[in-house]
């Protein structure tokens, strides 16, 4: 599920597309393995063929069809950095040129997709995929990836104050449910008959540094959990959860860097929201540069 | 398909398909943040904010009906979601998410339709995004093209023996799209071996060199100035004006 | 006349352990076009990418005087194009230009030098007016013809051609006839294509089972092994209009 634009508060967004340039960032230096871009035609081609898979329809039953989302997929078959950076490009290309979720919102959709599902997703295929758990491991690696995506993306929704009775609240959470279990089933499905084909196509869950890619993917799960229950629990947005946790002052300061200076502008307060949101966005876009220039020069 | 057309769209020749993508890119910023960052007056503020854009529309020499349906890809989503904040007694902020969306969805086309995506991608990395990402982004598009071609002569060859299939279990069925899926995908990762050899044939040295260079001219800093200003003026007027409640 | 590919005993096993080449001997001399003709599968294809390096088995394989190795990688690749059977995958940067000049530019040239090189080899194989054009956008034909451009931008003394008809309609074929007849370069082509091959080459050698079975002229090798739809059409069992 796609975030348009509109629909997350700024301090949302901002902060989200803050948290996502230097994850992206990351994700790419690991998925590049030193400075060779040999492996960016894998990448693009598996994320064109993600696009693609969409046009083929899964029957479910009473009529309707689903289809693949493919982030586990992708983290099975090529390790979750690179999956992480294909699904970045996916989301990318999505927001340009599909008008399918936001440009401001591309932060949120990054972190919900292809950060949180993708390492969600390899949590326990990590775990299991070697082993005779293999199968069940990769049922639930496409259906962690969908339902922490998800969960995710309404806990951002929520927490922006998007509004929601608590039946279509339960109805979606049942919906999400379903699509999840739909993509792991898929997932399954698609990688057995691959292996099918060609024997051995997808390996077994790579050696080394299990323990980082463990923690990143429980870290995933919790944080998607506990951010839709603090989301439900505190619906009215973002406002009173500054207020009640006595960060207001803080949180004022993050969503309207230029505060000290508001009375220069003489009142209207569009004008402030708006210059603030302005420089909200050079902040992100220096502190995304800065940190950009800090990783690079590190790993030379 | 979709991409083919804004790809049609965005080899034309108008003054703003001539700006340079990253003018182009931080007008766009300004005039999502514009809209998403309103609140009062909005349905003034979208009408007239939609005028703008419906005017650089024309200006650019793009279908203006096209245009705007294309935009509205984003509606069914929104309407879901507007219609939940409607019914949780708020339809204001229902009739804000719909409002927003489309005119950011609309702006982000406008931009697309005058700009190809490779020229696009080269502005982001000028801006400082992650370059191997980009360069995954501008493979996969262009292999968009190709594979979902590919993914349609199978869904086209389901269907043709469709007669089979549909006295088939859901099971079956099920077990037929995973294997035309794998079947796709095993043809993509051979096709990503084909390219990279060819690569190589080519002396591909382990990164890719760019031919040119974007040039930020004083055309690109007025229009920036320009396009800036246009929404954020417009948001000036429509709130000291409008009698809208909040 | 030159030497300017030499192997010798040439072997090579996939990793599946499934021999492909078995002791392959072959050579080119300037100014040649060899057909390289033989069944699916039986090791055509394999072999040439043993001529710049893609593949590397046991055995000897010499491109103009250079052995094929790690260190001459680089150099033998200035000397041997490699075109692929499918264009899509050769062409893979989103404008013509931009594809045919990637060559050039790994080759250390100037982004104006590569421009330059680009639009003469685009010239040559008559797709200049396409240089601002997307791929995807070309026909079949137009594809092939910017594929070889962009080997001839990098001004190789040796032509390979993977299976350059497939795909392309008669009249295209018979224009990249043409075209690779007015290329001065010492040439290779994997082909099925009996007629283009009667076409363009003037020696034919004949792949199986990992091994060339026969050289020679190439209607002798054609009616040796019988490679042909049909040889003689005049016993085509053709149905008689009603």
């Amino acid at each position: 599920m796609h975030i348009p634009d509109g629909f997350l508060a700024t301090p949302v967004w901002a902060a989200l597309d803050v948290a996502a340039a230097p994850a992206a960032g990351y994700l790419a230096r690991r998925a590049q393995r030193g400075f060779d871009e040999a492996r960016v035609p894998l990448l693009g081609v598996m994320g064109a063929f993600v696009f693609a898979a969409q046009m083929i329809n899964f029957p479910v039953g009473v009529g309707t069809s689903g289809h693949l989302v493919g982030g586990a997929l992708l983290a099975c078959a090529l390790g979750p950095a690179a999956a992480g950076v294909t699904m970045c490009a996916i989301l990318a290309i999505q927001a340009l040129v599909f008008q399918d979720g936001g440009v401001l919102a591309l932060g949120a959709n990054i972190v919900n997709m292809a950060i949180l599902g993708v390492f969600a997703g390899y949590l326990p295929f990590q775990l299991w995929g070697g082993g005779r758990w293999r199968r069940f491991a990769i049922f639930a690696a496409g259906t962690l990836s969908v339902l922490v995506s998800a969960l995710a993306a309404l806990a951002e929704l929520l927490i922006s104050g998007v509004k929601m009775p608590s039946a279509v609240l339960g109805m979606s959470l049942a919906l999400f449910l379903v699509s999840a279990l739909l993509e792991g089933a898929i997932t399954l499905a698609v990688i057995e008959a691959l292996e099918a084909i060609q024997p051995g196509f997808i390996g077994k869950p790579a050696a080394g540094r299990p323990f980082a890619l463990r923690a990143a993917g429980l870290a995933a799960v919790l944080l998607a959990a506990v951010g839709v229950w603090f989301a439900s629990t505190a619906p009215d947005g973002v406002q009173k959860l500054a207020e009640r946790s006595g960060i207001s002052q803080a949180a004022a300061l993050f969503s309207t860097p230029l505060a000290g200076y508001q009375v220069a502008f003489a009142g209207s307060p569009w004008l402030r929201k708006a210059i603030a949101g302005l420089a909200g966005v050079a902040l992100i876009y220096g502190v995304c540069l800065l940190i950009g220039r800090a990783a690079r020069t590190r790993s030379v | 398909m979709h991409h083919v057309v804004l790809e049609r769209w965005s080899r034309g020749a108008s003054a703003l398909h001539r700006r340079d993508p990253r003018a182009k890119l931080a007008a766009l910023l300004v005039f999502l943040v514009v809209v998403a960052t309103a609140h009062r007056a909005l349905p003034a503020l979208a009408a007239a904010l939609l005028v703008l854009l419906s005017a650089a529309v024309v200006g650019a020499g793009i279908p203006l009906a096209g245009a705007l349906g294309r935009a509205a890809l984003v509606l069914p989503f929104t309407a879901v979601f507007g219609a939940a904040c409607w019914l949780a007694g708020d339809p204001a902020r229902g009739l804000a998410l719909v409002l927003k969306s489309y005119l950011s969805a609309l702006a982000v086309l406008l931009v697309v339709s005058t700009t190809s995506l490779p020229v696009l991608l080269r502005g982001l990395e000028t801006a400082g995004a992650p370059r191997y990402l980009l360069m995954v982004a501008q493979f996969l598009y262009r292999y968009l093209f190709v594979i979902s071609e590919e993914a349609q002569h199978m869904s086209k060859a389901a269907a043709s023996r469709g007669a089979t299939l549909r006295g088939l279990a859901a099971r079956a069925r099920f077990r037929a799209a995973a294997g035309a899926l794998a079947v796709l995908f095993a043809r993509s990762y051979g096709r990503a071996g084909d390219i990279h050899r060819a690569m190589l044939a080519r002396s591909f040295p382990g990164h890719f060199l760019t031919l040119d260079a974007l040039r930020f001219r004083r055309g690109d800093a007025v229009f920036l100035v320009l396009a800036s200003l246009a929404p954020v003026a417009a948001r000036a007027a429509v709130e000291r004006f409008a009698r809208w409640p909040a | 006349m030159a030497r300017l590919i030499e192997v010798r005993n040439l072997r090579f096993r996939y990793e599946d352990g499934a021999p492909a080449l078995n002791g392959v001997d072959f050579r080119l001399e300037e100014g040649e076009t060899v057909a390289l003709f033989g069944a699916n599968g039986s090791g055509k294809t394999t072999f040439v990418m043993h001529l710049n390096g893609l593949l590397a088995g046991d055995g000897s394989v010499e491109v103009c005087g250079l052995a094929v190795d790690r260190h001459n990688i680089p150099a033998v690749r200035r000397k041997i194009g490699l075109v692929f059977q499918d264009s899509e995958s050769q062409l893979f940067m989103p404008t013509v230009l931009e594809d045919v000049a990637f060559g050039p530019l790994n080759l250390g040239m100037s982004p104006e030098q590569a421009v330059a090189r680009a639009h003469a080899a685009l010239a040559t194989v008559g797709m200049d007016a396409a240089a601002s054009r997307a791929p995807y956008h070309l026909s079949a034909g137009e594809k092939k013809r910017v594929a070889i451009a962009g080997i001839l931008a990098m001004d190789p003394e040796i032509l390979v051609l993977d299976e350059p008809t497939t795909f392309l309609d008669p009249p295209a074929q018979r224009a990249l006839a043409g075209l690779l007849a007015g290329l001065p370069q010492a040439k290779v082509l994997v082909t099925h294509n009996i007629p283009f091959a009667l076409a363009t080459c003037n020696r034919a050698v004949f792949f199986q089972g990992g091994v060339i079975a026969a050289e020679g002229p190439v209607e002798e090798i054609v009616s040796r092994f019988a490679w042909d739809f049909a040889p003689d059409p005049s016993k085509w069992n053709r149905r008689q209009p009603a």
